[in-house]
C-alpha cells in the first residue's frame, strides 16, 4: 500500500509528463498480480530450460534403452520413460526450449512481415493497398491446418529453419490487418502531413513517424501471437508435421498419447507436456492481456 | 443490399481459382508419386515411363491443370492409388462423417453458447458470470487437442462412458435403431470436445454485446414504458444481439476445419480429415488435393454466407 502511495507522488510531481511507453506497461503488469506472477513464471521456465538444455547432454536424453521402456517416475526417473526408454524429465526440457525457440522465432518473423505489409499497405492506400489486402485475403482462406502439412511433408529435408519459415508463411495475415487499419487511421493526422509537406520521405515517416506511434499495439498482438503460436507448433508436432522426428518437443511428447494404451495407463508420458503447453499459453496470455489494457488508456488498470 | 451481395459473390471465383491451382501446383511438387512403390521392383524405367506417358504425367504442368479442371468439372476426382477406387467414393463415405460431426458440434455451439452469453451479459459481475468469463478465459487459451485428449482420457477411458475410436460399433445393421444410437454415442464425445473449445468466441461476443446494448437509450426508454424485464431481454436486446450470431453460422463452420482435423484423429473417427492425415503420408497426391479443395470451398463458401447474411442482418457492413 505504502509503495503505491510513493508511486503516485512521484507521478503527480512530473504528471505533467507522461509516462513513457514501456513504463506504461510495466506499471500495469505490476498492478496485475495474476499478469505479474504469469511473468515470473515464464521467465523461469525459459532459464529453467535453457540453462537445462545447456547441462544435460542431448545424445544422453535421445539414447534409446530397450531395457527400460516406460517406467513410471521413480526417484531413478524422475518423470519416467517412454517408448524407447529415454527420459521423460529430460525430453520435456529440451522440447520446452524447442517449442519456445519456435514459438518466438515465428512470432517475431510473421511480425516482421505483418509490419512491413500493414505499414506500407495502410500508409499508401489507394491501389498499393487494394492489391496487397486480396492477396491477404487469399492466404486467409486457404486451410491453414492442411496447406502447412503439405508443405512441411513437401519439403525434402526439413529442419527447424525451414518449419518455422513455413509457419510464418501462413500467419503474418493478423498482424498486417491490425497495422495497416492502425496506419490507414495515423496517415491522416496532421504530423503525417506536416512530414509531407517538409519534404521527408515515404519511408522515414512510415518507419520513424508512423511506426513509433503503434510500436505498443504491435507489442500487444505479438506477444498474443506468441501463445497461440506456441499452440499451433505443438498441434502440428502432435499431428507428426512438426519438428522433425529425433527433436523432442511438447508436441512431440503429447503424441505419443496418440497410442490408446499410453494415453490410458501411462499418463507420465504425455500429461507433463500437456500441463506445461497449458501453462505456458495462460502465462503468455495473461501478460498480454495486461499489455492490451495497458494500450488501451480507458482499460489501464494502472495510473 | 444486392451491390454488395454480388459483388461479394464474384471475389469467390477468383478465390477458388487461385485455390484450385495451389493445391495443384502443390501436389505436382510432391516428392515421389503415386507410383513409386506401386509397381513390381523389377519393372524397368521403361515400363514405368510408359504408364507415366499414358497417364499424362508428362505434359506441361498447364495442360495436365487443364485436364484435371475438365474432369473435376464432370465430378471426376481421379482414382485413388492406395486404396484403388475413385476418390469421389472413397471420400463419400468420409465426407458424410464430418458432415454429421460439424453439424452435431455447431448445435451444441449454439446451445451451449448462447445461454452462458445471456447469462454471463444480463448478470454480469454476478458470480456466475465470473465463473463464465473465466472459463471462456481459461478454453481460449486452451489448445483443442489437449483438451480432446483429455476428454478422452477421462470420459473415454477412465470412465467408460464413451467408445474411444471408431464411428459405429462393428457388426451393427445399418438403418436399425440401434445403428443410429451407436452412431450418436460415437460422435458425442467429440462434438462435446470441439464444441466446449468452440462455444468461447460465441460466449464473449454475446457478453460484450449485452452488455453494451444494456446502457442504450432506447432500453432506458423501454424500461421508464414500463416494459418487464424479461420483454427488455426478449424483444430489445437479444433481438438486436442474436442475429448477428445466427449469421455467424457459415464462420463457425470454417473455424470447425481445422478443429475437427484434431479430434478424428485422436478419436480415430474415420472422416476427412483422418483421410487427409492418412494419405498424405502415403502421397495419393489425388486424394490430397481433392480433400484440399473441398475444404478450401468450404471454408470459401462458409464465409460468403456469413458475410452476406450479415450484411442484410447488420446493414453497417454494406458501407464498407
Amino acid at each position: 500500500m505504502a509503495k503505491e502511495v510513493v508511486e503516485t507522488t512521484e507521478q503527480n510531481e512530473d504528471s505533467n509528463i507522461s509516462p513513457s511507453g514501456l513504463r506504461v506497461f510495466w506499471i500495469e503488469i505490476l498492478r496485475d498480480k495474476l499478469a505479474l506472477g504469469s511473468l515470473i513464471f515464464f521467465v523461469l521456465v525459459t532459464l529453467t530450460v535453457f540453462i537445462g538444455s545447456a547441462l544435460l547432454d542431448l545424445d544422453e536424453i535421445t539414447k534409446i534403452d530397450p531395457l527400460s521402456r516406460f517406467l513410471p517416475p521413480s526417484s531413478e526417473h524422475i518423470l519416467g520413460t517412454d517408448t524407447g526408454g529415454r527420459e521423460i524429465f529430460g525430453q520435456l526440457i529440451y522440447g520446452t526450449r524447442n517449442s519456445l525457440v519456435i514459438g518466438i522465432l515465428v512470432t517475431a518473423m510473421s511480425g516482421t512481415i505483418g509490419v512491413l505489409v500493414g505499414l506500407v499497405s495502410g500508409y499508401f492506400g489507394g491501389h498499393t493497398d487494394n492489391v496487397l489486402m486480396r492477396v491477404l485475403d487469399f492466404f486467409l482462406i486457404l486451410p491453414f491446418l492442411m496447406i502447412v502439412i503439405i508443405f512441411v511433408s513437401l519439403v525434402p529435408k526439413y529442419t527447424i529453419t525451414s518449419f518455422s519459415l513455413i509457419m510464418t508463411a501462413f500467419l503474418w495475415m493478423g498482424i498486417a490487418r491490425l497495422v495497416r487499419s492502425k496506419a490507414l487511421q495515423e496517415r491522416e493526422l496532421d504530423y503525417v502531413n506536416a512530414s509531407k509537406t517538409l519534404g521527408t520521405s515515404n519511408i522515414t515517416i512510415m518507419f520513424s513517424h508512423v511506426f513509433p506511434n503503434i510500436t505498443s499495439i504491435i507489442i500487444v498482438n505479438m506477444t498474443l501471437s506468441l501463445a497461440s503460436n506456441i499452440g499451433i507448433e505443438s498441434g502440428l508436432s502432435f499431428l507428426g508435421f512438426g519438428f522433425p522426428e529425433s527433436t523432442p518437443s511438447l508436441g512431440t511428447l503429447l503424441s505419443y498419447a496418440t497410442n490408446p494404451t499410453t494415453l490410458e495407463k501411462r499418463w507420465w508420458v504425455w500429461a507433463p507436456a500437456a500441463i506445461l503447453i497449458l501453462l505456458l499459453m495462460l502465462s503468455v496470455r495473461n501478460v498480454g492481456e495486461a499489455l492490451k489494457r495497458a494500450a488501451d488508456a480507458q482499460q489501464r488498470r494502472g495510473t | 443490399m444486392w451491390k454488395f451481395t454480388i459483388r461479394r459473390m464474384l471475389i469467390v471465383i477468383p478465390q477458388i481459382i487461385l485455390l484450385s491451382v495451389l493445391v495443384f501446383v502443390l501436389a505436382k511438387m510432391m516428392p515421389g508419386d503415386a507410383l513409386t512403390g506401386q509397381l513390381d521392383p523389377d519393372a524397368s524405367q521403361e515400363s514405368i515411363d510408359n504408364i507415366r506417358e499414358k497417364l499424362g504425367w508428362n505434359d506441361p504442368w498447364y495442360q495436365q491443370y487443364g485436364n484435371w479442371v475438365v474432369d473435376l468439372s464432370k465430378g471426376d476426382l481421379g482414382q485413388s492409388f492406395t486404396y484403388k477406387m475413385p476418390v469421389t467414393e472413397l471420400i463419400g463415405q468420409r465426407l458424410k462423417n464430418t458432415v454429421w460431426l460439424s453439424l452435431f458440434s455447431v448445435i451444441l455451439i449454439y446451445v451451449i453458447s448462447v445461454p452462458l452469453g445471456i447469462i454471463s451479459g444480463r448478470y454480469n459481475d454476478s458470480i456466475l458470470d465470473h465463473a463464465i468469463t473465466g472459463y471462456t478465459y481459461l478454453g481460449f487459451a486452451t489448445p483443442l487437442f489437449i483438451f480432446a485428449l483429455v476428454m478422452l482420457w477421462v470420459f473415454g477411458y477412465h470412465f467408460g462412458w464413451f467408445p474411444t475410436s471408431g464411428s459405429v460399433a462393428p457388426g451393427m445393421e445399418p438403418g436399425s435403431l440401434e445403428y443410429v444410437m451407436s452412431r450418436f454415442k460415437h460422435l458425442l464425445l467429440p462434438s462435446i470436445s470441439l464444441a466446449l473449445i468452440g462455444v468461447v468466441g460465441t460466449v464473449q461476443y454475446l457478453r460484450s454485446e449485452i452488455i453494451d446494448t444494456k446502457q442504450k437509450d432506447f432500453i432506458t426508454t423501454a424500461r421508464a414504458k414500463g416494459a418487464s424485464e424479461s420483454r427488455v431481454y426478449n424483444r430489445h436486446i437479444l433481438r438486436n444481439s442474436l442475429l448477428p450470431i445466427a449469421a455467424f453460422f457459415g464462420y463457425e463452420v470454417v473455424n470447425l476445419i481445422s478443429g475437427t482435423i484434431f479430434v478424428e484423429m485422436i478419436y480415430g473417427y474415420p472422416g476427412m480429415g483422418q483421410l487427409f492425415l492418412e494419405v498424405i503420408q502415403l502421397r495419393d497426391y489425388s486424394v490430397v488435393t481433392s480433400l484440399v479443395l473441398l475444404y478450401g470451398i468450404a471454408a470459401v463458401v462458409g464465409t460468403l454466407l456469413s458475410d452476406i447474411t450479415l450484411s442484410i442482418v447488420d446493414p453497417r457492413i454494406r458501407i464498407k
